[in-house]
């Protein structure tokens, strides 16, 4: 009957109309800045980079190789390579970034770069609520903003977190075995010559083996 | 105490006391400023109450919350809207013909402002008792049109021209069964004075006020006359000419700030005047249902319904979804247009079945309600199982987007 269709859906609404303001679980809206959710595990925005220990230049995992800048789809990342070198987490000689930029009005969050570091570097955030009143320079994030400890990584993703953690352990360990074991061979083939030993066996144990496992 | 009466009049005792104390020449123009001053006031001050209520209100059909941020409970939130669009840049189109795209919202509006002069609000609250009050009313309504199409032409846009052209021919189609449905009413009353109709409507009989809902022409002539009214307001489920997903927003596409906010202006006081006018006709007015109601200030009970009406408008646009064009045309006119012609039929036998012929009134009048509510339905069932015949509502298979 011509009519029927519209009598019922008036009638649907109604109750939506009153049912709001009795049954509390039809609202399911979130009040935003009172009320938050808590983000899933595997969400993402824009991309951060890690350091280990307390110094984020000294512990900085970046090792300046730039692959990340040559794979980012749209060429967000903007790094200068150091003159000098610092030892990374397993002791050999790294150049590090003095630049890393990344412009995040151009970033799309596709994660490339993080699937592509050798060097467990980079990683996606979780952070959101990044207006700016400064449309250019408010949102080109530098090397000092971008930089965030390992710790911050466990707390926001834990699961990939702990994946990285036990292997680059595993990494350290191999180098530090081979390190002795090229010093105790050392130290075995001829008079001990002991430091130039040691920085062949870490280069060779620190060669980069596993990209990023999702 | 004060009586009953002087509250219902307190607004017009307030006005000639103000005439009475202002220098004899210029007695007729404060008048004229004091009505026209009242009415842009109040029906504004209405639309920016419905702004937000309409939103609170599509907000909980929907289950969600609504605006709830400016003020309480988001009471606030038409003058955050007034203080953006007044402060928003107003874009005007190299292309357009610049004359007629800045004159197209004021024409609009100050059209619609024109139907309140005969609208009776209240008793002895009209603006101007025009003996052809219901034919102005058309007559200065069907004028939108105009500023309708002067928006969508001048924007030089396809959209806002796609969007005119789709409001001329709704409107057109429209205005025929709105015209028709208001016929039977002005036949049996007698008079085209829309103080005349209220006023005979408000007589009693038996406790009971003579509204013209109350009689089954009446109530069918009601509900096509609201139906028309969606239509002609460009009000979802009709709201083709502004369709947001497929024509953007049709014919003011190409207007910002504030005119954007004089056209919103606009749709609204549209749909207050037309749902005036169907109080009028068909709701009694300002009167009161029944006698011992009559206490209540009339103008209380006008603005009541007028509140009542546009609940039914949000109502309905938080329930329909939106027609196809050719749904809109082959509503108009194989379905509205017979049944307004069966409605004022009905209304000629109502007239005719008197007292005389159907026997005494309690059984006589219960007769000569079911004749005539007969005379609706049985077409109305015929035309509705026409109408649905041949259309086999099936799943619909996608042959290319899979
Ligand atoms: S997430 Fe994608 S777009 Fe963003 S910096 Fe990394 S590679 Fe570039
Ligand atoms: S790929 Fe990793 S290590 Fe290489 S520059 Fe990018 S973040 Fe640094």
């Amino acid at each position: 009957m011509l009519g029927e269709g519209i009598i019922q859906g008036l009638v649907e609404t109604a109750r939506n109309f009153f049912g709001s303001y009795v049954e509390k679980d039809r609202l399911t809206t979130v009040q935003y800045p009172e009320q938050r959710l808590t983000l899933p595990e595997a969400s993402r925005n824009f991309p951060f980079l890690l350091y280990d220990g307390t110094d984020p230049e000294a512990g900085l995992r970046c090792v300046a190789c730039q692959i990340c800048e040559k794979e980012c789809p749209p060429r967000c990342i903007h790094i200068e390579k150091s003159k000098d070198k610092k030892p990374d987490f397993v002791g050999k000689q790294q150049a590090y970034p003095a630049v890393f930029d990344i412009d995040v009005a151009v970033c799309m969050s596709c994660q490339i770069c993080v699937e592509v570091c050798p060097f467990d570097a980079i990683r996606m955030d979780k952070v959101y609520e990044l207006s700016t009143s400064d449309r250019f320079g408010g949102l080109l994030w530098t090397k000092e903003q971008l930089s965030k400890p390992n710790e911050y990584y466990q707390k926001i993703h834990p699961l990939e977190a702990a994946e990285t953690d036990e292997r680059r352990e595993k990494e350290l360990a191999e180098a530090q075995a081979k390190a002795a074991a090229a010093a105790a061979k050392a130290a075995q083939a001829a008079n001990p010559a002991p430091g130039d030993a040691s920085g062949n066996g870490a280069s060779a144990a620190a060669k980069p083996t596993t990209a990023v496992h999702e | 105490m004060i009586s009953a009466g002087a509250v219902d009049q307190v607004f017009v005792t307030l006005k000639d006391w103000i005439v009475f104390h202002t220098p004899a020449p210029l007695q007729t123009l404060v008048s004229i400023v004091i009505e026209v001053a009242t009415i842009i006031v109040v029906f504004a001050a209405l639309f920016a109450l419905t702004t937000v209520f309409e939103r609170k209100g599509l907000g909980r059909m929907q289950n969600r919350y609504g605006p709830n941020r400016v003020g309480p409970f988001g009471v606030f939130q038409p003058i955050a809207d007034a203080v953006k669009s007044l402060t928003k840049e107003d874009v005007v189109p190299r292309a357009a013909d610049h004359v007629v795209h800045y004159l197209a919202p004021l024409v609009l509006v100050g059209v619609v402002f024109l139907t309140y002069a005969v609208l009776p609000v209240g008793r002895n609250m009209t603006a101007v008792n025009l003996d052809a009050g219901v034919l102005y009313f058309f007559a200065v309504g069907a004028a939108t049109e105009l500023a309708v199409f002067m928006a969508g032409w001048s924007s030089h846009n396809k959209y806002s021209l796609l969007g005119a052209m789709r409001a001329i021919a709704q409107m057109i189609s429209y205005e025929i069964p709105l015209i028709l449905s208001s016929v039977p009413v002005i036949m049996m009353a007698g008079t085209l004075s829309m103080v005349g109709i209220v006023e005979q409507q408000a007589r009693t009989s038996g406790g009971l006020a003579h509204w013209n809902v109350f009689t089954p022409w009446g109530l069918a002539g009601f509900i096509l006359f609201m139906i028309a009214a969606t239509a002609e307001t460009n009000r979802s489920p009709f709201d083709l000419p502004e369709g947001e997903s497929e024509i953007i927003a049709g014919y003011f596409i190409e207007y910002s700030g504030f005119k954007f906010a004089l056209f919103f202006l606009a749709e609204y006081l549209e749909m207050f005047a037309v749902s005036g006018l169907g109080i009028t006709l068909f709701l009694g007015g300002w009167s009161a249902p029944f006698s011992f109601l009559g206490w209540i200030p009339s103008w209380i009970w006008f603005f009541g319904k007028l509140l009542t009406l546009i609940f039914g408008f949000i109502w309905v646009r938080g329930t329909v979804p939106r027609l196809r064009m050719d749904q809109l045309m082959n509503f108009a006119w194989k379905f509205m247009l017979p049944m307004t012609l069966i409605v004022i039929f009905s209304a000629g036998l109502w007239r005719f079945l008197s007292a005389a012929v159907v026997g005494p009134m309690p059984l006589g009048g219960v007769i000569r309600w079911l004749v005539c509510a007969l005379v609706i339905l049985a077409p109305y069932i015929t035309l509705a199982r026409g109408l649905e015949r041949g259309r086999r509502i099936e799943k619909r298979v996608y042959r290319y987007a899979e």
